[in-house]
């Protein structure tokens, strides 16, 4: 006798697609390997603890550098599965390689400029830059803290005076707060993150220079749901209320 | 350059608690012979009188100059000391050249190059070495360095001679050349000289006078004839090879381990040292008749074969070594394990009253 | 002396067993893949022109000058040092020489740190310093000076030490005994006996000072023609342009190179 078998049938095919996407939060797990600026550093920490209570299966590991360093990572084939850039130009390169599709524009940064606390070198605005005496801190060219930093002094029209070029902005900060150096230029959520540790100086917006950073799910990423869930997470208005608690603006 | 020589008496104990007693008069133009086993403190000596090492009390004084005395607080380093040392091992400056190893005294002494190399040629001719000049000290036979450390020493004029085992690095044909050239070299040396050596040959030979050295105690002084007949201890006995019993006589008659020895003189008494030949001491087959006032029965422990020559060591009761002619030794058949007698006059016998038993 | 020349007899006698020489080789594999991995990244036709930019040019003569300066000092003050720790028996010697291991242990970066709070602007004797004479060591070339000798000069002080120790001090009482003052048996006898010992010591010294890292950049910073040496100058074209990176890194590769290989089997034999 022929038994009608549609219904069993259909629930088994909704099974295996839900089993086999497993796109509901339940069904999200492994590692997720985060390669984010270095400047994401405090912001992503949180949300990092907050997407792993969401997503209880899912073991986030932040990879913080510099992009650039990090976008080498990438195009020689390190494991990451999300990518969140401190400058364009970077996650372009990314895209260009076919490593990611689709970027977004999570966040922006306004530049500042750090100084220890006291100000003992009585830095005050940008053109103070140019004197030979105070001890000024950049970060590197190819690091983006260190390009828009010289955007902005070419902007004021100011020829600084470095004295060093730290291969980071959280190298540049930690001399700025023990008081080696003078005054560096750094990112406004680096000042607010550092707890007094350093004080910021704001510099005008016709001479600042915005950074948009841009976030994208890895098109190799090893775990690919988790990926364009966290992305998802970051673009959402919990994911960017985070973030703006750590000092950055929205895009 | 006749000063009035080397004059030490001095203690000196060793970090490692050796103590090292030394009383030496040495006039200009004598050699005497420090002779003792390894251990028993020669370097120590070198050491003190080269000026390497300071003494805890006493003094040294060379030609009337007080090199080291602690009571009055003087230590002349042995830089200024002006003493000529050839070391045991010789210790040529293994980067410098022969000439350059000579002429290092010389240099130290802010000599000009020239004059120093000129100098230091001089001497190297005077060893027989002219053309080993530029050589390293690596590249030398053990004949060649103890005469380049040899010229090395002179070269400096010293006014005295320290000499640390100058020849017992070398092999025995080496050896006996170099012997006949440094006595001739000692002869010509003009002030005091010290030798130090565990050779009964060698000190035999080269010195005047020798002190028995033994643990850091000299146990005998004398002539190279007084040690070899008069042996006062067990360590110089058997350094000439002869035999030494200690005992107490009674009446010219000693009893040594049950076994009464005769000696010539019947009014001996008290504690004595006796020395036996080898050579005086005969062996047979059968118990011997005639004079000898001393024999027993033994058996042979070892035989060795120098030469034309045997020495043969007997057991109990009273092991004695015995030396006799190859001819003999193989007429009699003597091996160990042999059943013998001994026999010895007591004339033969050497009596010294032994005053530091 | 007799002479066997007749024919080689290494066949059977004295050949490692294969297992030696089997994991002598892997170990081998282990030191020249990366480097045969480097020469394949190299931008052949690209090189002379990225060889004379002034980046290049700059961070060479820094380094050849930081490490030479250094390796110099390391001379001046480690050769008396070594000398101290070995001849004489001074309280808490021990602890001086684990503290003059420290930087061999120490990450560098710890050690740029530790200079920094030494000789920084805010350090212990870097402020009075400052205040006094209005002098800044960190982001100064004599700062990149400061940083490599801290790392290398420790080298010289062990190897030089053990030489000392090894030597034969009989010579030098023979030295005294032919009337050498102190400073001529130095001069004359102590020194040229241990000169192999020294001399490799010396090399490693240069050696550890031109390949530093960790302490310069912490210390002294990144300024091109001021403070980048080749090895921060290689750190940071990684960052953008791997094949500057990688041309920079070949010269180290053949700096070093060329001094190693120059130093022979005679000197190594020494260490």
């Amino acid at each position: 006798m022929k038994r009608d078998l549609s219904i069993p049938f259909l629930a088994l095919v909704v099974a295996l697609v839900a089993c086999g996407n497993g796109q509901d939060g339940a069904g999200l797990g492994g590692e997720l390997l985060v390669s984010a600026a270095a400047s994401l550093t405090d912001a992503f920490v949180e949300v990092e603890a907050v997407f792993e209570d969401a997503n209880p299966g899912v073991d986030v590991v932040l990879n913080l550098g510099p992009s650039s360093g990090l976008r080498e990572q990438i195009l020689e084939g390190a494991p990451a599965d999300v990518f969140a850039s401190a400058n364009i130009p970077n996650m372009d390169q990314v895209v260009e390689a076919g490593e990611a599709a689709d970027p977004q524009v999570f966040v922006a940064n306004r530049l500042q400029i750090a100084v220890p606390p006291g100000n003992p070198g009585e830095v005050t605005e940008l053109g103070d830059f140019s004197w030979e005496d105070p001890l000024i801190g950049l970060c590197a060219e190819d690091v983006p803290c260190g390009e828009f930093g010289r955007q902005a002094l070419q902007k004021a029209g100011v020829i600084p005076a470095v004295d060093t070029n730290e291969p980071d902005v959280r190298a540049l900060l930690t001399k700025v707060a023990e008081g080696e150096l003078d005054a560096g230029i750094v990112y406004a959520t680096d000042v607010a993150s550092s707890d007094g540790a350093v004080e910021g100086i704001d510099i005008p917006e016709d001479l600042n220079v915005v950074a948009e950073y841009q976030i994208a799910a890895l098109t190799n990423a090893p775990n690919p749901d988790a990926a364009a869930r966290f992305v998802e997470f970051v673009l959402s208005e919990e994911g960017q209320e985070i973030l703006a608690g750590y000092g950055f603006a929205s895009p | 350059m006749n000063g009035s020589g080397l004059s030490a008496h001095f203690t000196l104990r060793r970090s490692d608690g050796f103590e090292l007693r030394l009383d030496l008069e040495i006039p200009a133009g004598v050699t005497v012979a420090l002779l003792g086993p390894n251990g028993a403190g020669k370097s120590t000596a070198v050491a003190a009188i080269a000026g390497l090492l300071p003494i805890d009390s006493g003094s040294i004084t060379l030609d009337d100059v007080v090199l080291d005395d602690p009571d009055r607080g003087v230590f002349v380093p042995a830089e200024d000391r002006q003493v000529g040392v050839v070391f045991q091992d010789y210790l040529l400056f293994p980067h410098l050249t022969v000439l350059e190893n000579v002429a290092f005294g010389l240099r130290s002494r802010h000599v000009g190059r020239e004059e120093a190399a000129a100098r230091a040629r001089e001497w190297i001719s005077r060893v027989g070495l002219d053309d080993l000049a530029a050589r390293r000290p690596g590249k030398l036979s053990g004949g060649q360095a103890q005469r380049v450390a040899l010229a090395r020493a002179l070269a400096t004029d010293p006014r005295m001679l320290l000499l640390d085992e100058p020849l017992s690095a070398l092999d025995v044909t080496t050896r006996s050349e170099l012997r006949h050239d440094l006595a001739n070299h000692l002869t010509v040396f003009e002030g005091p000289r010290l030798l130090i050596t565990h050779d009964p040959t060698e000190a035999f030979l080269l010195a005047d006078q020798i002190h028995v050295i033994e643990n850091g105690q000299v146990t005998q002084t004398g002539s190279a004839d007084e040690i070899r007949l008069r042996p006062r201890t067990r360590y110089a006995a058997d350094l000439v090879g002869s035999n030494l019993l200690m005992g107490t006589a009674r009446g010219g008659v000693v009893d040594i381990d049950g076994r009464a020895l005769h000696l010539p003189d019947q009014a001996v008494d008290g504690p004595v040292l006796l020395t036996i030949h080898p050579t005086a001491i005969s062996i047979h087959q059968l118990p011997p008749e005639g004079s000898p006032r001393n024999s027993w029965e033994t058996t042979i422990d070892r035989v060795e074969l120098l030469g034309s020559r045997a020495r043969v060591r007997t057991s109990a009761p009273l092991p004695l070594t015995v030396e006799v002619t190859e001819e003999a030794r193989s007429a009699l058949n003597l091996e160990p394990g042999s059943h013998v007698w001994v026999a010895f006059k007591a004339t033969e016998v050497t009596v010294q009253p032994d005053a530091g038993s | 002396m007799s002479t066997d020349e007749a024919r080689p007899r290494d066949a059977k006698v004295g050949r490692p067993p294969g297992l030696v020489v089997v994991l002598g080789v892997l170990g081998l594999a282990f030191f020249a893949v990366p480097f045969l991995g480097l020469l394949g990244r190299v931008p052949w036709s690209d090189l002379p022109e990225l060889w004379s930019s002034d980046v290049v040019v700059d961070a060479l003569r820094l380094s050849l000058v930081a490490s030479v300066s250094s390796t110099l000092i390391a001379l001046l003050l480690g050769l008396p040092l070594a000398w101290l720790l070995a001849r004489v028996d001074f309280p808490g010697r021990s602890l001086v020489r684990g503290v003059v291991t420290l930087p061999l242990v120490l990450p560098p970066v710890v050690g740029g740190a530790a200079l920094l709070f030494a000789l920084g602007r805010r350090g212990l004797i870097g402020e009075p310093l400052n205040q006094a004479t209005g002098l800044v060591l960190p982001f100064s070339t004599w700062g990149v000076i400061i940083a490599t000798t801290f790392v290398a000069m420790p080298f010289l002080v062990i190897t030089v030490e053990a030489a000392l120790r090894n030597l034969d001090r009989r010579y030098e009482g023979a030295a005294a005994a032919l009337g050498a003052k102190r400073w001529t048996v130095m001069r004359r006898v102590t020194i040229p006996m241990i000169a192999p010992s020294l001399v490799a010591g010396l090399v490693l010294t240069w050696a550890r000072a031109f390949g530093e890292f960790g302490a310069t950049i912490t210390f002294a910073g990144n300024l091109q023609g001021r403070t980048q040496t080749l090895p921060l100058a290689v750190f940071v074209a990684l960052e953008s342009d791997r094949a500057t990176a990688v041309a920079i890194s070949l010269i180290m590769v053949i700096v070093s190179l060329a001094v190693l290989v120059g130093l022979r089997d005679r000197w190594w034999k020494a260490l």
